[in-house]
């Protein structure tokens, strides 16, 4: 029997029931304390960002609603500002409240999800069904509105492709005013439950001042106190001419994340309202043409946090380079501070709690060689790839099976 | 109980193996029905669990290379085999049936100290880091709950020393001699100890059971299963089986110790079907209404409120309450 209070470590992933994706943390533990972490994030990277520059303006937003699984208005629309920083336009105000309405709605449903899941991480399964049954409506929502109930397709550089059907906005308002009522019992539910209390409180604790080293942002930083909203601080679309507040908590922990989450889906909400009252008439679209060369910022909050694009164009009409900086990129190194010398079963939540998205975060790292040559082409990373198969093999002393040779792939 | 046949039939068909098996089984649909109308869900057929465990019996014996193949395959059987026993002396003694069980009260307690001790060993022969964490969960979960179990059932026992009536039973620690006490004296839960006792004995039964919120021990988000990760195929099967005998037997023991003026009569028996589907529709409730607490936490729980509470309601039995 092993001694349970040698150091061991303990593997979270590449596949594990707390992940909804291949990522993989190594825990070294001793007895239940977590002493060190290390992540590893290479198991799922789709190379967007270079199939984005063989792809036309037009082209590219649909693209990007691909990196995630949930943040699709996110990055499509994070790239349109980009390219829209780079034009030096603005788009147009009914434009601007398509955008933000398409985004809310993104919000909403993000942060029931994530509600349901940290539900499930901590065996609460009643949580994890309520809170998934409440977010059904908000994606059937999403679907009224744009014909689908994940990736619209609509954002576009200038502007959106289509208009949303005015005509449904009626039935939209009485799904959010029932979603209300709803949010409104689970969020007084979890704020009253003292077992829950005791579960969260004081739970992987992200001081202010580690939140501003680690630069986290969206919720994780809010839920430090961190007064931060790419929304409100460089306001885009329509939230400079709604009313809504930026919701904090000083707690640090996972139950401060958690309140910071539920208590912005009414603010969500409200925002959805005063768009669908105030919707402005006139062209949704700039219809642009012609990119010049140059470089663009693009900045939006996503559900996780800033979402941060960079554009540079060549003067095609391809992007002649694209870069993502999703906002789990900046939350996940903070669990250095957050998780080491928490007991396993917190760390577990904690790891949940910054809502991470690693198909976001995933990017590829070019090899140089030794003396800084030229990146490895394609008969390089097979080699490296089998090398390293067999070191995996041998540790866990298994004889690997024979696979093709060398001489097979580079001849 | 005489012939030998008797005793197969006691041991292996009623009330031991077969049918705490198939009663357990029964009981765990009902905790993923009540769990799935308390979630909003429509839950599986009755036949769920039936499959379920027909499913895996059918599949291939994996042994991990880094276990110890022996203690690993017979863990689960030894931990079906006690948890049967324990089952058949409960239901004996809750149904009022005629004739005497071998046992009483020590040896059903002891008998249900083996499905933990099972899964521990389990978890440490089978080499896995989060087996070794799960058996230590294991470890201190039963250190938390099991005196306070104890301490609960023994008030059953207590009451017949200490109030009225208790002469006409003999030997206070048989289950048949509480049975036959509380038939003259009434319910243990009529008095105050009994009911204190019996909340004890329900909250010590959610963590005997592996329930949330004291389900760290297989916790499948954290640990992935703990002590049973790398079990799959029949010596899973057995252990989801000895898990279904528990469920049919704690609430039979809790009521035969606690609740049990009723037994033996016809009446009787149909008020045991309702108290035992009370007990664990209880469970499921409290299962379903909490999230998972830590190790730590759930052992100063039992270390602190609940041994205290059993302890107040080993008092008040003493006092004749």
């Amino acid at each position: 029997m092993a001694d349970p209070s040698a150091p061991s470590v303990i593997e979270i992933g590449p596949f594990h029931p707390l992940l909804e994706e291949p990522v993989g943390f190594s825990l070294t533990v001793e007895g239940e304390r977590v002493v060190a972490i290390e992540a590893r994030m290479d198991y799922i990277h789709k190379g967007l960002e270079r199939l984005a520059q063989e792809r036309t303006y037009d082209m590219v937003p649909i693209l990007l609603e691909r990196i995630c699984g949930i943040c699709s208005v996110t990055h499509s629309v994070c790239f349109c500002h980009a390219v829209e920083d780079l034009l030096g336009v603005a788009i147009p105000p009914r434009a601007a409240y398509v955008r933000t309405i398409l985004g809310e709605i993104e919000r909403l449903h993000s942060h029931l999800l994530w509600v349901g899941l940290a539900g499930h991480f901590i065996g609460y399964n009643t949580v994890f069904m309520w809170a998934w049954k409440y977010r059904e409506p908000v994606c059937d929502l999403f679907e009224m509105l744009t014909g689908h109930r994940q990736n619209s397709a609509m954002p576009l550089v200038g502007g959106v492709r289509r208009d949303l059907p005015v005509e449904h906005f009626p039935a939209a308002r009485r799904i959010l005013d029932e979603l209300e009522g709803q949010v409104e019992r689970l969020t007084a539910a979890v704020l009253d439950d003292p077992v829950l209390a005791a579960r969260l409180g004081g739970v992987g604790v992200l001081t202010a001042a580690q939140a501003l080293d680690y630069g986290v942002v969206g919720p994780t930083a809010r839920a430090s106190g961190l007064d931060t909203d790419v929304r409100r601080d460089e306001p885009y679309g329509a939230y400079g001419e709604v009313e809504w507040k930026v919701v904090t908590r000083p707690g640090g922990d996972v139950l401060s994340k958690a309140v910071v989450r539920l208590l912005e889906i009414p603010e969500s909400i409200r925002i959805l309202r005063q768009c669908m009252d105030r919707m402005p008439p006139g062209p949704i679209d700039l219809g642009l043409l012609h990119v010049p060369p140059g470089e663009g910022i693009g900045r939006y909050e996503a559900p996780r946090g800033e979402d941060v694009h960079y554009v540079r164009s060549d003067g095609t009409n391809m992007p002649a380079r694209l870069k993502v900086r999703a906002p789990s990129f900046v939350n996940i190194p903070s669990f250095r501070a957050s998780c080491l010398g928490a007991p396993l079963a917190d760390v577990m939540i904690t790891l949940a709690a910054c809502d991470p998205c690693y198909s976001c975060t995933e990017r590829a790292v070019a090899l140089l060689a030794p003396g800084g040559g030229p990146a490895a082409g394609v008969p390089g990373l097979l080699e490296a790839s089998r090398r390293r198969t067999l070191e995996v093999a041998r540790e866990l002393g298994r004889r690997p099976a024979p696979g093709p040779g060398p001489d097979r792939w580079e001849g | 109980m005489d012939g030998f046949g008797e005793w197969i039939w006691f041991l292996l068909v009623f009330p031991g193996a077969a049918f705490a098996a198939g009663l357990g089984l029964v009981l765990s649909w009902a905790d993923r029905k009540v769990s799935a109308m308390v979630q909003w869900r429509r839950g599986p057929p009755p036949s769920q669990p039936f499959l379920d465990v027909a499913k895996l019996l059918g599949k291939e014996v994996v042994v991990p290379a880094t276990s110890w193949p022996a203690g690993f395959l017979a863990f689960p059987f030894a931990a079906f085999a006690a948890a049967s026993l324990a089952a058949a002396l409960s239901w004996h003694a809750a149904l009022g049936l005629p004739g005497r069980a071998p046992g009483d009260l020590v040896v059903v307690l002891y008998l249900l100290a083996v499905p933990p001790l099972a899964a521990i060993l389990g978890g440490a022969a089978s080499g896995n880091p989060l087996g070794a964490v799960g058996a230590s969960r294991h470890m201190v979960l039963v250190l938390g709950y099991e005196l306070p179990l104890a301490a609960a059932l023994l008030v059953g026992a207590f009451q017949v020393r200490t109030v009225g009536g208790g002469e006409a039973a003999a030997g206070t620690l048989s289950l048949e001699g509480i049975a036959r006490f509380q038939a003259l004296a009434g319910d243990a839960v009529g008095r105050p100890s009994g009911i204190l006792a019996l909340l004890v004995a329900l909250l010590c039964c959610q963590a005997k059971l592996g329930l949330v919120p004291f389900d760290q021990a297989e916790a499948d988000t954290e640990i992935a299963e703990g002590a049973f990760i790398e079990y799959s195929g029949p010596p899973l099967a057995i252990f989801r089986l000895t898990q279904a005998v528990l469920l049919a037997a704690m609430p039979a023991l809790l009521v035969a110790v606690l609740w049990n003026g009723s037994a033996g009569t016809p009446g009787g028996r149909a008020a045991l079907a309702g108290k035992v589907l009370l007990v664990v529709v209880l469970l499921v409730l409290v299962k379903n209404t909490n999230p998972r607490v830590r190790i730590d936490q759930a052992l100063r729980f039992f270390w602190g409120p609940v041994t205290a509470a059993a302890a107040l309601a080993l008092l008040l039995a003493r006092m004749g309450w």
